[in-house]
């Protein structure tokens, strides 16, 4: 395929993605429009190459699906010669005779992100359904991306969609009132595209670029859709300052880089400063949440040219604050992190003593543990919190960077 | 519109193995549902159950006509088993969620929901 080939259908793709939402609005079908949209995108390959590109690609593709979706109701309408299908054939026609604006067509997003990220679908059915739905993703490329069998996504995703037919959950944008218990789950979604991207170091690396960028744009296209909700800034900003460290933060063998070991000129600073301008831009309407805290926190990290430069006093206050709203071990475990290097390592241990028995299980409380130990010229205790640590069956990546830690501790320990 | 079942899981209590004093607390609980629900119109009925120590499941191996296998009590083995269950009368899955978690079930146990097969649709 030539270049310009693959620029026009990269465009097609696009253009259908934001078509699909306004078609599954018109016709309350989602497979229906995703047929409609599809065969919209397959005439324009075909004719836009011979024809020349409309003016206005999204109302060309709009107004063939359109009609493709009109065709195929009535003709089902026909078949079963059911008076429930002529209604809805009756219905949809009315529908598909309104005017639409670009205000119509960013509704119909919104509805759409709504709906796949409904709270009454399985989190991996919502990731999935957002990735086809409003990136465009086929099904193909979602498999790859999360190292499934292309059959198990294909099912996942027609489960999903069955289930928002059948128990008829709504594309409907949330009242406002409703916002605070349906936007997490929207932000979750988003967020775990952007980290799937991050987490998967055993898929192929260009995959991993692709998930986390994708997971941008929707973070970006949330910010566009709800630009009251200071924690879509959050999300976005989140999100472009864990990919600016993509290139650095796994080493040639997929092992996880520690912060103080990365190599800091290959951080993509303009992205940096894009999240850190998009945070301050948000935390300004003081309505803080979690994803601004950590957004901003992920700032601090990433403007400080050293990590014996970074400030620290306002890492630990900003987790002081993260911990108020989520109060979470892994949160504690990080702060305690941060007040080591203000306050001091006996300071960080009090803050981990504090968390008792429900953090025993986890290997990184165990190795923050053992790396303040260490500080505090404690090493027997430090070997057995590494010992603890891999108790706790880490992953591979982990569990390799902790048995080195380990044996280092134990030369010292050596008479 | 479209119906809604509440299918109610719960243990303890419903099921036979509270005192008085919790029975006819949760006896309360439910009345007071029943009467929000039913003057707010969407209760289209709803049955109590007899506890599980009544109950058969009945099993046909192979498809139909093929061998019976019935067994003493609820299906599932957990802690929670049906108990009861309404009717809703919805507009969509998020109307019928939010009845459901008004239900006392929603906090004693779980509540399913399930739409209803509308044969007229089908």
């Amino acid at each position: 395929m030539t270049a310009p080939a693959d620029d026009l259908a990269r465009m097609v793709r696009h253009e259908g993605g934001k078509v699909l939402a306004t078609l599954v609005r018109l016709t309350g079908d989602m497979t229906l429009a995703e047929d409609a949209v599809q065969d919209a995108m397959v005439a324009a390959l075909q004719r836009w190459p011979r024809d020349g590109v409309p003016a206005n690609p999204a109302a060309w593709l709009t107004t063939t699906a359109r009609n493709r979706a009109l065709d195929m109701i009535r003709r089902e309408a026909q078949r079963t010669r059911k008076e429930t299908d002529a209604a809805l054939l009756d219905e949809v026609t009315n529908r598909l005779a309104e005017p639409h604006s670009a205000s119509v067509v960013r509704d119909d997003q919104l509805r759409l992100i709504f709906t796949c990220c409904h709270p009454a679908l399985a989190p991996e059915a919502r990731v999935a359904l957002t990735l086809r739905t409003l990136c465009g993703l086929r099904t193909l490329e979602i498999a790859r991306l999360f190292l499934v069998e292309d059959a198990t996504m294909g099912q996942r995703i027609s489960r999903a969609k069955k289930k928002i037919a059948t128990a008829r959950i709504p594309y409907r944008i949330p009242a406002d009132h409703e916002l605070p218990e349906r936007l997490p789950a929207v932000l979750a979604t988003v967020y775990a595209v952007v980290t799937a991207g991050h987490h998967a170091p055993e898929g192929p690396l260009e995959s991993r670029g692709e998930l986390a960028e994708e997971g941008i744009r929707l973070a970006r296209l949330l910010c566009d859709l709800m630009p009251d909700e200071p924690e879509c800034a959050g999300l976005l900003a989140l999100a472009l300052a864990t990919h600016a460290r993509r290139d650095v933060r796994v080493d040639a063998a997929g092992d996880l880089v520690l912060l103080a070991a990365q190599d800091r000129t290959r951080w993509h600073h303009d992205e940096i400063a894009e999240a850190d301008a998009v945070v301050q831009g948000a935390l300004r309407g003081r309505r803080p949440g979690p994803y601004q805290l950590q957004a901003a926190i992920a700032c601090v990290h990433g403007l400080a040219p050293t990590m014996a430069d970074t400030d620290w006093q306002q890492i630990a206050d900003l987790y002081g604050h993260l911990e108020r709203m989520a109060p979470t071990p892994v949160v504690r475990v990080n702060r305690a992190v941060a007040v080591a290097e203000v306050d001091g390592p006996v300071a960080a241990l009090a803050l981990l003593d504090e968390l008792g028995p429900r953090a025993e299980e986890w290997h990184l409380y165990w190795s923050t543990r053992a790396e303040l130990l260490l500080r505090l010229g404690r090493p027997a205790e430090a070997a057995g919190a590494f010992d603890r640590a891999l108790a706790c069956t880490p992953n591979d990546s982990d569990r390799r960077f902790l048995e080195r830690r380990r044996a280092e501790v134990r030369a010292q320990l050596a008479p | 519109m479209p119906r809604y079942a509440a299918l109610i899981y719960e243990a303890a209590a419903t099921e036979g193995q509270g005192t008085e004093a919790e029975w006819a607390a949760v006896m309360a609980e439910y009345m007071d549902f029943g009467a929000t629900a039913g003057a707010a119109g969407v209760l289209g009925g709803g049955e109590a159950l007899q506890p599980t120590a009544t109950a058969t499941t009945v099993h046909v191996q192979g498809g139909k006509g093929g061998e019976m296998l019935t067994t003493d009590g609820p299906f599932a083995e957990t802690k929670e088993v049906l108990g009861g269950f309404y009717l809703l009368d919805c507009a969509d899955l998020d109307e019928a969620i939010r009845w459901a978690a008004q239900i006392p079930g929603a906090w004693h146990g779980r509540v399913e929901v399930r739409p209803v097969i509308d044969f007229g649709r089908e």
